[in-house]
């Protein structure tokens, strides 16, 4: 081995040590602060105890706001998927007038109408109508920013399945309803999958609308309550923030697991997950 | 061809069909984004008067914007923050991890796309308090491995550790995008490159880049776009200290919703929804032109 | 029982091109039909009209005497087996191959009665429970078949049905497609590209060219007597030699020497024709008027040799000859044809004169 070619083995060793330091440190808290029996703000080696959990277990808010981001992550995911999919359907195999521009817009607005961007309209719009504090509301309001995406990616995916299948199903004598029933559902499920997991992922971890939208603490989901979460003190509840962490953070890693092995990880351009 | 109604459906049920997602998305989206413009010339007011019947007041709040030296401050450290993070730091560390990670050990290239994945899937208030815990002056993880705690990172170096979180956050996209670039580069031009002994800078620049040169473009366009509506950084520094990290949409929503001030906290989303117009136009311009 | 009669149908596409020119076609009971035609002449277009899938811009279709021409698919007593065989990868074989009765409510039990008779005799009878994607390319057309036979309808199409196997598998499914056909006794349309394959398979033939039929005929019909140039160059797998020549005292002037005119054509001198003779009729006897040329190139063909001889005027003829007969390159020959083989064209119009 040349001088040159050991400078360039040792810089490549150190850069990939300091790249898995740089990624991996900030986790590391998510693994022991949850299980120390005196969580502090730092890492480091815990002393063991599983105290935190049962404090967690007996916030008077910290289980309900689970269940809260479920029901906001369900009507959102529910209404995304079930919506797309009909829309992507009937986009990809009937020639409606303006199609393309139509795909064209539902792609511009995907990017450029943004929470963030909206938050004001969106805020005063419920603030008028009396929805604040409306848990179905909130889950519609997102819903309708997930959507231009989820109708552009099931559309591809839709465009992918091969003609022939319904084609063959109508010369068999199936009706409208039973082609989509027998065949394309069925067909496009890895695709209607991929949507569902990625709507209930960006619904769950969508901390700026619920957090705009829903004031009521007992309303609140998980983002909102872990971002203010205190003690009795007024200081943020470091006994329970950590274990909540962890808890709210679980279903969104496990979810990630369960498509990349089932489907296998399938990078769509233009997706933030 | 592909025009033909293979589905049987007719164009009566495909309207049917595309009907209540195309409602949903006009009533929370489209009509936002128009009502933005209208809110914009009002002097709307969360509180007072103005809460009850605001008036049109035309241009006055976008004149009130470039002489707010609050708002010049939120624009230029949004530029500081997409420039930083997202143009320099997840570019560039996208690029770095996707061509060292090509010829790595299966083992090492899991680890390392495992973790750079995680940083960008768990939800942005988990992944706050995990930055708070790393930053924070009284036992955070950095002042402890540098040995000198009592350095409180996120409010003496706000901006520079909001440009250190964001391309933690969100290095993942560029690393994938990139990674499958470069699996589109034909070895065989790399392995020419190797036989006349071009060493690697000289590989990347005149064989790699010539070929992703499109993604380069698409997505720097893309992580500028969603680095500028970022709302993170809010959970991290809420702006603070005394504005020194308070970028366009946490500007937006401390006007709105802490001052409310709606008429011009919509101007200046109004001026935000323009520029995220033109990213995005550019970037789907760049896409037709490619296929 | 069930003929299928097209009359004055025309498709028109919203661009403006006619897949489908005014074309007549009548298909009789239990006939194995197949339609011919290089890519883009309209074949599948005709055939998918025929299914229901595609609306005709004008004209009718009758299947079985009755008025199927604004009936949609599955309304027609037509079964379909698609080029890609279109199997539902998520079901069974035996739930495709009884795919069509699950649409009309078959209970459980009828369902897997017919996909056990269907398949049996298709010999699929151990794959039903597979999923398609366990299956070889043959395997999968047979489930393809079994799926339209289940339908028990009146007429079977198929589209491009050897074109997704392999070449050794392709002549073996042919005999297969073949003895099964006669055996179900069903009217049967065929859609291909591949002429061998139609004059192998077909009991009639319609080549078709631009949305339009240039002949109907036997496979014998065809081959023998193409009825223009079209499809004389398009039938047959060594192509036909198309030679311009000059009527002249009752005589040919073609490739540099005189034939005679076939019996039973009149012409007048100086008449432009395009004298057609098929490599397989010609014959190197050394007697009777022939064309002379010398030997230019000689490909093996396994049992017999083409060979390709270089005329005086630059014409370029080619004969087959059995292999052990093979010439040297370089020799001159002369090639006459066989009588009654020699086909006269009409010099401008390309349609066969004397027919």
């Amino acid at each position: 081995m040349t001088t040159r070619q050991m400078l360039r083995r040792t810089g490549y060793v150190a850069f990939m040590a300091v790249v898995l330091a740089f990624f991996a440190v900030p986790m590391l808290w998510l693994a022991s602060a949850p299980f120390d029996s005196d969580p502090g703000i730092g890492l480091r080696w815990p002393d063991w105890t599983l105290a935190n959990w049962e404090t967690t277990f007996n916030h008077p808010y910290a289980l309900g706001s689970l269940v809260n981001s479920i029901v906001l992550c369900v009507v959102a995911t529910a209404v995304t998927t079930v919506l797309a999919t009909l829309a992507a359907y009937a986009l990809s195999r009937v020639r409606i007038p303006g199609r393309d521009a139509l795909l064209y817009v539902l792609l511009l607005l995907s990017s450029v109408v943004t929470g963030t961007a909206a938050m004001v309209p969106i805020f005063v719009m419920m603030f008028q109508l009396g929805l604040i504090n409306s848990q179905y509301a909130t889950g519609l309001v997102i819903a309708g920013g997930m959507l231009p995406a989820a109708i552009f990616i099931l559309k591809d995916f839709v465009d992918s399945v091969p003609r022939s299948y319904e084609e063959s199903a109508r010369v068999f004598g199936a009706s409208p309803t039973q082609v989509l029933l027998h065949v394309v559902l069925p067909v496009a499920r890895p695709g209607i999958a991929t949507i569902l997991v990625w709507a209930f992922v960006q619904a769950w971890g969508n901390f700026l609308l619920p957090f705009l939208l829903l004031r009521d603490v007992s309303q609140q989901p998980a983002a909102v309550l872990l971002r203010t979460l205190k003690d009795e003190g007024g200081s943020a509840n470091l006994t329970v923030i950590p274990v909540f962490s962890l808890l709210y953070a679980v279903p969104v890693v496990a979810l990630y697991l369960f498509v990349s092995k089932r489907y296998g990880f399938r990078f769509h351009g233009g997706i933030k997950a | 061809m592909a025009s033909r109604d293979t589905a049987g459906l007719g164009v009566g049920r495909a309207v049917a069909f595309v009907s209540p997602a195309l409602l949903l998305i006009g009533v929370f989206l489209v009509f936002p984004a128009l009502w933005t413009i209208y809110i914009g010339i009002t002097d709307y007011a969360l509180t007072g008067p103005s809460s009850v019947a605001p008036s049109v007041v035309g241009l006055d709040n976008f004149v009130e914007a470039l002489d707010d030296a609050l708002f010049t401050n939120a624009l230029w450290l949004t530029v500081v923050f997409v420039l930083g993070s997202a143009v320099i730091g997840q570019n560039l560390l996208g690029f770095a991890l996707a061509w060292l990670l090509r010829g790595a050990r299966p083992a090492l290239r899991r680890v390392v796309e495992g973790l750079v994945l995680l940083s960008w899937i768990l939800p942005s208030v988990v992944v706050a308090y995990l930055w708070i815990a790393v930053l924070d002056r009284d036992g955070g993880t950095l002042g402890a491995l540098l040995g000198s705690p009592g350095t409180a990172w996120l409010v003496e170096y706000p901006m520079a550790s909001l440009v250190i979180f964001n391309t933690w956050r969100g290095t993942a996209f560029s690393m994938m995008l990139y990674g499958s670039a470069l699996a589109a580069v034909p070895p065989s031009q790399l392995e020419t490159a190797r036989t006349v002994g071009a060493s690697g800078w000289q590989t990347v620049r005149d064989v790699v880049f010539p070929h992703i040169r499109g993604h380069v473009l698409t997505n720097t366009l893309l992580i500028s776009l969603w680095t500028a509506n970022d709302f993170t950084p809010f959970l991290l520094t809420a702006g603070g200290p005394n504005h020194e990290s308070e970028t366009l949409p946490i500007f937006i929503y401390q006007q709105a919703i802490a001052s409310g001030r709606l008429g011009y906290a919509a101007a200046i989303s109004v001026l935000l929804l323009l520029v995220n117009l033109v990213v995005a136009a550019l970037y789907l311009l760049l896409l037709r032109r490619r296929s | 029982m069930a003929g299928i009669e097209l009359t004055g149908l025309s498709t028109v596409y919203p661009n403006g091109v006619r897949a489908v020119d005014d074309l007549d076609l009548s298909i009789t009971d239990g006939e194995f039909f197949a339609l011919l035609g290089p890519s883009g002449c309209g074949k599948t277009t005709l055939l998918r009209t025929i299914a229901g899938l595609e609306q005709s811009s004008s004209g009718t279709v009758l299947i079985d005497g009755a008025d199927v021409t604004r009936l949609e698919a599955g309304r027609r007593q037509v079964a379909m087996v698609f080029q890609d065989y279109a199997l539902f990868p998520h079901m069974t074989v035996a739930e495709n191959i009884a795919y069509p009765l699950r649409v009309r409510r078959a209970t459980k039990q009828a369902r897997q009665e017919a996909a056990v008779r269907t398949s049996g005799g298709l010999g699929l009878g151990t794959l039903l429970e597979r999923r398609p994607a366990q299956l070889s390319g043959g395997q999968q057309q047979r489930v393809a078949l079994a799926r339209a036979i289940a339908m028990e309808a009146e007429v079977l199409l198929l589209d491009e049905p050897l074109s997704n196997l392999d070449a050794r598998l392709r002549l073996e499914a042919r005999t297969f497609l073949k003895r099964l056909q006669r055996e179900l006794g069903m009217t049967t349309v065929f859609v291909t590209h591949d002429q061998a394959e139609a004059l192998a398979l077909a009991d009639r033939i319609a080549v078709m060219s631009e949305g339009r039929i240039r002949q109907v005929g036997s496979p014998k019909e065809v081959f023998q007597r193409p009825r223009d140039t079209f499809v004389a160059n398009f039938i047959g797998s060594t192509p036909m030699n198309l030679l311009s020549a000059i009527v002249r005292e009752g005589h040919l002037e073609v490739a540099g020497t005189r034939l005679p005119l076939p019996p039973g054509v009149q012409l007048t001198d100086d008449t432009a024709v395009t004298v057609g003779i098929r490599p397989e009729y010609l014959r190197v006897d050394g007697g009777g008027e022939g064309i002379t040329g010398t030997v230019s190139i000689v490909e093996n063909l396994g049992v017999t040799s083409l060979v390709t001889l270089e005329c005086p005027d630059g014409a370029l003829v080619g004969l087959t000859v059995p292999e052990q007969d093979e010439p040297a390159v370089g020799t001159t020959l002369t090639a006459a044809p066989e009588p009654g083989r020699l086909l006269l064209y009409d010099g401008e119009t390309g349609v066969l004169l004397g027919s």
